[in-house]
């Protein structure tokens, strides 16, 4: 009954990580399929939500809601500023350059973060109190219900949006194939921007709602980039569902890896699968092989 | 003719300024810290701190008579670059002692060019390697890890707790704690019912904590820096687990409370360098007035309350200063006269170097407290 118990808590814990992986994933995703380039400075988008939040919070005196309306905004005119900047003038320029770019546009945010915010870890308050709700036996946060209440709603609302409406089919038709997508009237140039505001703003909203748990500072973005990456590979890096699955099982397993097997190999443990998963099934988990039609 | 005569201005000159020079001869001091980087919580305050009681040794006309020249490097936290900087203070600078650096890899990285080049090095990192075995030109100012460990576990002892779990983070300061932890606790008649680790980015330890709420342990003792233990003892009140809970002298600052909410961290304990809580030590306190007046003109000076890592850098710089005020010059005699110093009140503790201790400081270098509606309470 006991190794149940502890089960159930070890799974609620993995799931409640897994889906701010889920949802730093899903960033991930959207510029990719419509750039076809990883943008590596992902994690400083989150990292920028959590902190700007904090700082119209205690700085600037808002009220929570309207400090999270700045820090998103704030992200997403960075996201706009950056594609503007770095990756629209760079007009023929391969992948592998691009995503050298999102590297270095990353370390610079850092960068800049740090100079102004100062280097100390900062938290923001429980967005509805810190009593604990126990589900099954296990306990879990307030906090953590906001962060599944979110990621169901920015999945949905990505789904109605690439499936549903002009914007978003023509998105992905680029991401499908540039040349033809602009030959059919697609401004591919303007889509680029478009995926570029919306994955900074689901990474900065990211970012805001698990700074009440996780704490924020300037170098975050990091390691939450990193797992995020691996949640998007995992779902195959298309497919919304996909890459949510992905952090759930990402986050999942490392925490019945610390929990049953060693607190040591946790991360090994994560990203061991990882490279099982590149080996075995390079296309995602969930994404059915693609044919190249000629 | 004009050519010979300029030429004979210029050497008046230049012999005029050299003999004003050595009137006043300054002595170099050379620094490194890892002001960026990894470490930079370190390295920015234990370079603010030097700056600061430079400034005002000199506006004070200097130790006898002579100014201080201080010249600090930033390493980065890089164990290459501290080694090349190290060099350069000795070979460039001529620096006659050297304060830092701020991490134990690197400090251990600059011991051999210290030895061999014969110039003292008062390091401001932690490790027990450094001065464990005693070497000839170097000291260090922190406490061992070692002796915060023990502080935990007489306290641990006097309320009778004899099953621990520790959880320690996966950083040299992490681990090195764990290892003493695990030396000390096993002498003292402890059983270690369960060991876990964390890293220091993760962002959720209720596994860890399940596994050991199973081990059924009578204190947890957490071992790390910002924000692990403050995610630790948040974690434990979602899982509403009440046991003890010990925290190590890494988080003995205000930020930790906050960062933990007054909620949770309500009844942790830990050992705390006596800043953290100098306006609530006994009256008559050797430390309380020179803690008083450091943590006052840090905070004019920077806006911000003094940590203990600058007080490393206070210490490290006080040692040097009261050698040099003794009439010790070179870098041979200041070394002798900071081993022969005798007593010395610092901000870590009071330092008593000898041939066979090069940190000098025992268990009264930490007090033992309470965190209580957040705040500190001294445990008595």
């Amino acid at each position: 009954m006991e190794l149940f118990q502890q089960i159930t808590q070890f799974v609620i814990s993995g799931l409640a990580t897994g889906a701010i992986y889920a949802l730093i994933g899903l960033s991930f995703a959207i510029i990719f399929n419509s750039t076809g380039i990883i943008n590596f400075a992902q994690g400083e988008f989150v990292m920028l939500g959590g902190v700007m939040t904090i700082f119209s919070l205690n700085v600037l005196h808002l009220p929570l809601i309207a400090a999270i309306a700045v820090a998103v905004a704030a992200t997403t005119v960075v996201g706009v500023v950056f594609e503007r900047l770095a990756i629209r003038p760079l007009k023929n320029a391969t992948p592998l350059a691009l995503i050298i770019i999102t590297i270095g546009a990353s370390i610079l945010i850092r960068g800049v973060v740090m100079l102004v915010w100062g280097k100390d870890t900062q938290a923001l308050p429980a967005f509805s109190g810190n009593d604990p709700i126990s589900v099954v036996g296990a306990t879990l946060l307030p906090q953590h219900l906001w962060i599944f209440g979110v990621t169901v709603l920015v999945i949905v609302g990505c789904r109605l949006f690439f499936h549903h409406t002009i914007s978003g089919k023509a998105m992905r038709a680029c991401s499908f194939n540039r040349r033809a997508a602009n030959l059919v009237g697609i401004s591919v140039g303007r889509m680029v921007l478009f995926s570029f505001v919306i994955s900074a703003a689901v990474g900065s909203l990211a970012g805001v709602i698990i700074a009440p748990l996780t704490m924020t500072a300037y170098d975050v973005g990091v390691m939450l980039g990193l797992k995020g990456f691996c949640a998007a590979i995992m779902g195959g890096m298309g497919s919304g569902l996909g890459t949510v699955l992905g952090g759930l099982i990402l986050g999942t397993l490392e925490s019945l890896g610390a929990g049953l097997i060693s607190s040591g190999y946790k991360d090994a443990i994560a990203f061991f699968i990882l490279l099982l998963i590149l080996f075995i099934r390079p296309q995602g988990l969930f994404k059915k092989g693609e044919t190249e039609r000629v | 003719m004009r050519k010979m005569f300029s030429a004979i201005g210029i050497t008046m000159m230049l012999l005029c300024s050299a003999s004003a020079a050595l009137a006043a001869a300054p002595i170099k001091i050379g620094a490194l810290f890892s002001v960026t980087g990894p470490a930079s919580f370190l390295g920015e305050p234990e370079k603010n701190t030097l700056e600061l009681l430079v400034k005002e040794t000199n506006a004070r006309g200097g130790i006898n008579g002579s100014k201080i020249e201080l010249v600090v490097y930033d390493t980065g936290g890089d164990v290459t670059k501290a080694v090349q900087l190290a060099n350069k203070l000795i070979k460039n600078d001529k620096v006659v002692a050297i304060v830092g650096p701020s991490t134990t890899g690197e400090t251990m990285a600059v011991i051999p060019i210290v030895e061999k080049e014969q110039i003292p090095l008062v390091s401001c990192a932690a490790g027990i390697k450094i001065t464990d075995p005693v070497k000839k030109w170097v000291f260090k100012t922190p406490a061992n890890d070692h002796v915060a460990a023990e502080k935990i576990l007489i306290q641990a002892e006097k309320q009778k707790q004899k099953n621990i779990a520790i959880l320690t983070v996966t950083d040299s300061f992490g681990s090195s704690g764990r290892e003493q932890l695990k030396l000390m606790a096993a002498k003292r008649g402890f059983k270690i019912v369960a060991d876990e680790v964390y890293a220091p980015k993760d962002t959720d330890m209720t596994p860890q904590l399940t596994k050991i709420k199973a081990a059924k342990p009578d204190a947890i003792i957490c071992w790390g820096t910002n924000p692990g233990p403050a995610i630790i003892t948040r974690n434990m009140q979602q899982l509403g687990l009440k046991v003890q809970l010990y925290q190590s002298h890494g988080v003995a600052s205000k930020k930790f409370i906050e960062l933990a909410t007054p909620e949770a961290a309500q009844g942790v304990m830990l050992p705390a360098g006596k800043l953290a809580v100098f306006d609530l030590l006994k009256k008559g306190d050797p430390q309380a007035k020179l803690l008083k007046d450091y943590n006052d003109s840090y905070k004019k000076a920077f806006g911000v309350e003094a940590s203990t890592f600058g007080g490393y850098a206070y210490d490290g710089f006080q040692l040097v200063a009261a050698a040099i005020k003794k009439g010790a010059t070179t870098p041979a005699k200041i070394r002798d006269m900071i081993e022969k110093n005798g007593r010395m009140i610092g901000v870590s503790g009071i330092f008593k170097m000898t041939p066979t201790d090069h940190n000098g400081l025992d268990l009264s270098a930490f007090e033992m407290v309470r965190i209580e509606k957040g705040d500190w309470a001294i445990v008595r």
